[in-house]
C-alpha cells in the first residue's frame, strides 16, 4: 500500500537534485531552465498526490496553472537566450557583464 | 503490490533521468533525459489518478516546451569546454546543500502526520468516471478568473517570444522613435531675418 509520504519524498529528491544541478551547472542557462522545470515538476508532482490523497480536485487545478505559467516562463527565457546569443555571440553567464552587477 | 513495483520503478527512473539531467555534458543529451523524466512523471501521475494532467504533460511539455529546448540547443553553437569549466569545483557544494536540503525536507515529509495511506473508496467511481470531466467542473466555475488570466499569460507570452525573436526587413516607411524624441526646435525652425518689401 502506497502511503503519501512516499511520493512527497520523491519529490524532495527531484526537487534538490535541481537545487544541485542549480549549483554546479552555473555557467550553462540552458541547464539552469532545465533544472527550473525540474523544481516545477517536483512542485506538481507534491500537488497531485496531495490532491489524490485527500481527495480534492483543487490540486490538480493548481498543477494546470503552473504548467501553464512554466510554458509561458520557458518560451520567453528561451527567446531572450536566442536574442543574447545573436548580440553576443555566447551563453556564458561569466561574460554578461555588460551591467557590472 | 502491484502498485508498489509500478511506482518504485518508475521512481528509480525519474531519479536517474533527473540526475543525468544535471550532470551530463552535452546539452542535447540533458534535454532528452528531460523528456525521459517528463515520461516516467506521467506514468507516475497516471497512477495517482490524475490521467488529464498525465497526457497534458505529455502533450505540452514534450511535444511543445522539449522540442522548443532542443531546437535553441542545436540552432546555438555551444562551446561546452567553456561552459563546463568550474564544474567539479562547484560540485562539493553542490552536493552539500542537496543533502542538506534532502535530510530537512526528509525529517517532515517522513514525519508521522504524512502516512496517509490511499483512499479506501476508490472502488466508488462507476467506470464512466472521468477525471477530465471533474477538472473541468471545478476549472469552469470556481477558478474562471485564474482560467482567463491564464489565457491572458499564454497571450503575452506568445507576443513576448514572437517579438523578441522576429528579424525582418523594414519594407515600409515609419519614423524612428530614437531619432524622434532626440530632435531639437533650433534643427527644425530657422528663422530668418530679411527686409520687408516696401
Amino acid at each position: 500500500m502506497l502511503v503519501l509520504s512516499e511520493f512527497l519524498t520523491l519529490g524532495a529528491i527531484l526537487f534538490c537534485i535541481s537545487v544541485a544541478g542549480i549549483f554546479i551547472n552555473r555557467k550553462n542557462v540552458i541547464i539552469l531552465l532545465m533544472c527550473i522545470e525540474l523544481m516545477l515538476l517536483s512542485v506538481n508532482m507534491n500537488f497531485i498526490s496531495f490532491s489524490h490523497f485527500l481527495g480534492d480536485i483543487g490540486g490538480q487545478v493548481f498543477v494546470f496553472f503552473i504548467l501553464t505559467v512554466a510554458a509561458a516562463e520557458a518560451a520567453i527565457g528561451l527567446a531572450i537566450l536566442v536574442v543574447l546569443f545573436r548580440s553576443r555571440n555566447t551563453i556564458n553567464v561569466a561574460d554578461l557583464d555588460s551591467m557590472k552587477g | 503490490m502491484f502498485e508498489q513495483i509500478v511506482f518504485y520503478s518508475f521512481a528509480a527512473m525519474l531519479v536517474f533521468s533527473a540526475s543525468m539531467v544535471v550532470s551530463m555534458r552535452n546539452p542535447v543529451h540533458a534535454a532528452l533525459f528531460l523528456i525521459l523524466a517528463f515520461f516516467t512523471s506521467a506514468a507516475l501521475w497516471l497512477l495517482l489518478q490524475a490521467e488529464f494532467l498525465a497526457i497534458v504533460l505529455v502533450l505540452v511539455y514534450v511535444g511543445a516546451v522539449m522540442v522548443l529546448f532542443l531546437f535553441v540547443v542545436m540552432m546555438l553553437d555551444i562551446n561546452v569546454t567553456v561552459i563546463r569549466e568550474g564544474f567539479a569545483r562547484h560540485l562539493p557544494v553542490g552536493i552539500g546543500v542537496a543533502i542538506m536540503m534532502l535530510l530537512s525536507m526528509g525529517l517532515i515529509v517522513g514525519s508521522k502526520q504524512f502516512q496517509l495511506v490511499q483512499p479506501e473508496d476508490l472502488n466508488k467511481f462507476d467506470p464512466q468516471f472521468s477525471n477530465t470531466q471533474e477538472l473541468g467542473l471545478a476549472l469552469y466555475t470556481d477558478y474562471l478568473y485564474p482560467f482567463e488570466i491564464a489565457g491572458a499569460i499564454l497571450l503575452v507570452a506568445i507576443i513576448a517570444a514572437i517579438s523578441l525573436t522576429m528579424r525582418k526587413p523594414r519594407t515600409h516607411k515609419t519614423p524612428k522613435p530614437e531619432k524622434q524624441v532626440s530632435v531639437r526646435s533650433q534643427d527644425r525652425v530657422r528663422i530668418v531675418k530679411m527686409e520687408s518689401e516696401k
